[in-house]
């Protein structure tokens, strides 16, 4: 990520953003656009289950090969909105959305979008590890496969390649084709990174991946979204206020169904410019 | 304790146990007993009718074998069954099995690939709507009395059959639909099994967690994808036991072989052929066609108890699987 330099000036009109109807405060630093290249703009976006409106009016720009993390109370709508940058939210029929969505400059609210492609550009790792009830090398070949033909060798690269991105290579490499549900839940979170890198996207959601593993497990977890970043953009929803402050290079405050702040790390955490905001991150709330 | 000050505003509380009677222990103790005693007796009651009925299949098919007659090694190995006609009496018990086993196949044939497909498509695909609709008209047919399916295949099933037999004719003799045959009974038999393969399936297949088809919807597979590369595998035990148990009905099912397959025990793969199946040999037995306490009579028992095992072997294999797939999900 690149350093952000401090700019006392910006901190100075945040300040009247304290009102009854919270508005949305962006960090200036977030705006150089130069230094980061963006993946996901989104304007004006909002969604609906039903009748109840998840998300309102939604402005946020999701740099591209960092980390952005999705903070906030539950029900704020932080994972709808994760699930909409893959269209998950399309196999739930009373969800809809309007307004800009767009990932590279690609509509993704637009009835031209093919999903399957879509979600091959961008991968997904849920709440609690979900791997197939498959093999370790059936689970990672599993996306692979749906989409291209490969040779045994081709894929056996493909497999090795992705469990090495995930950090999990030297302790499956012995039992690739055990079950997977024999790992443990640390080893199956990152057996399902490795299934979500393999297809090759360029967006990584993942919707709290830590919260169903023990502390030594997230530790590894963490580390693995560090050197993940060098190659992929991020969006990591989470409800652990450390873990957002040590991975992410952006954070985003959701608050009922609204983005309340968004911008650099570190400034949302220490000079937060919205009460609420403040509020959240120092634990008062939420 | 005297430093909180006396609750003057709403009324002293008053100890619950300064109200009302004391109910007698005795009476409690009795009552457990009587519950405990009577849930014992229930319980013990569907054991005791079960053994007694195996012991008697047990005790009438050791005095079937005591008949001068009648041999071990002809019942297993002797592929003639030819009780009631004839100046020699026969027992092989496989014409029996082998019509028993051509009904199930067809049945199965017919039952397991649509009622797996419709499992599917009301699992992953039907909207709420029409899965409402669809599965109480499955339960209806499950409804359905055996020997009404039976009058089906009799008068439904096998007219329609018999208007191949034009073209049945030219594969030569023996190919054309009498008014008995093993394929209206198999196909009666199918319907009548299709609701439990379709309805356990599906129970199978809803069974598995909704994260794993996320988890597949999120690596970009369509529907089709996650219903059969990952749903199914998944609920592949389910299945399994779903399909045996659908077949251990289909070869203990009587009224509709009885009624729509015919008489002759003869071993066949020709499904336009008669077949008799060991359940139709015994209503045919017991219905009068044999002197009671006779050796054609006591063979019933045998038979019987052949199916016994057949239909235990293929329920407990169902349940070992199905027992399996259970503690993969919980």
């Amino acid at each position: 990520m690149p350093p952000e330099p401090s700019n006392p000036a910006s901190h100075a009109h945040g300040h009247k953003a304290v009102a009854p109807v919270p508005q949305i405060v962006s960090h200036p630093t977030h705006a150089h656009g130069a230094d980061a290249p963006l993946a996901i703009r989104t304007r004006g976006f909002s969604s609906w289950y039903g009748s109840f409106q998840a998300l309102k009016s939604l402005d946020l720009d999701i740099p591209a090969q960092q980390v952005t993390a999705f903070i906030g109370p539950s029900g704020c709508g932080k994972s709808t909105f994760l699930r909409w940058i893959n269209r998950m939210n399309d196999t739930i029929p009373s969800a809809r959305a309007e307004g800009t969505l767009d990932l590279h400059g690609i509509d993704l609210l637009s009835k031209s979008v093919d999903v399957v492609d879509l979600r091959r550009r961008v991968g997904m790792v849920f709440q609690k590890p979900n791997p197939f009830p498959k093999s370790i090398y059936d689970n990672v070949a599993f996306g692979p496969r749906l989409h291209r033909k490969y040779t045994r060798a081709e894929l056996d690269e493909l497999v090795e390649q992705s469990l090495r991105q995930a950090a999990i290579w030297n302790e499956v490499k012995d039992r690739l084709h055990s079950s997977a549900l024999g790992l443990s839940g640390g080893q199956q979170q990152r057996l399902c990174i490795a299934r979500a890198v393999a297809v090759g996207p360029e967006v990584l959601l993942m919707d709290e991946p830590c919260s169903a593993l023990d502390p030594k497990s997230s530790l590894a977890i963490e580390e693995l979204i560090e050197k993940l970043a060098e190659r992929y953009t991020i969006v990591i929803v989470t409800h652990n206020m450390q873990q957002a402050a040590r991975v992410s290079d952006h954070t985003a405050f959701f608050f009922e169904g609204r983005l309340i702040e968004s911008g650099d790390t570190e400034a949302i955490f220490t000079k937060p410019q919205n009460k609420q905001t403040e509020d959240y991150v120092t634990g008062r709330f939420g | 304790m005297s430093s909180l000050p006396a609750n003057t505003d709403r009324g002293a509380i008053r100890d619950p146990n300064s109200l009302g009677r004391p109910k007698s222990r005795a009476a409690r103790v009795l009552r457990e007993r009587i519950i405990v005693g009577a849930l014992a007796v229930a319980a013990t009651f569907s054991i005791f009718v079960t053994t007694t009925i195996v012991v008697v299949l047990a005790k009438e098919t050791i005095g079937f074998f005591e008949f001068p007659e009648v041999s071990i090694s002809e019942f297993f190995f002797s592929a003639e069954w030819n009780p009631l006609l004839g100046a020699e009496k026969h027992f092989g018990i496989w014409p029996l099995i082998a019509g028993t086993l051509l009904v199930t196949l067809i049945a199965a044939s017919f039952a397991i690939p649509v009622g797996l497909i419709s499992a599917i498509y009301l699992s992953e695909y039907a909207s709420p709507r029409v899965r409402a609709t669809l599965k109480p008209a499955l339960e209806i047919l499950a409804g359905i009395p055996t020997v009404v399916y039976g009058f089906f295949a009799l008068t439904v099933l096998t007219p329609v059959l018999q208007k191949l037999n034009p073209f049945l004719e030219r594969l030569g003799d023996g190919w054309t639909f009498g008014n008995y045959n093993a394929m209206s009974a198999g196909l009666a038999t199918g319907i009548m099994i299709l609701p439990i393969v379709c309805s356990l399936s599906e129970d199978a297949l809803r069974a598995v967690p909704r994260s794993l088809r996320d988890g597949a919807f999120a690596l970009g597979g369509t529907k089709f994808d996650v219903s059969v590369k990952v749903v199914l595998p998944a609920a592949l035990s389910g299945i399994v036991a779903a399909f045996l148990l659908a077949i251990s009905r289909a070869v203990g099912e009587t009224m509709i072989v009885a009624l729509a397959a015919g008489g002759i025990a003869q071993i066949t793969a020709n499904p336009t052929a008669e077949v008799q199946t060991m359940t139709a040999y015994m209503v045919q037995i017991f219905l009068g066609d044999a002197p009671a306490f006779g050796v054609e009579y006591k063979s019933s028992y045998a038979v019987a108890a052949m199916l016994f095992l057949m239909t235990f072997g293929l329920t407990m294999v169902g349940q070992s699987v199905l027992r399996r797939f259970r503690e993969e999900y919980d």
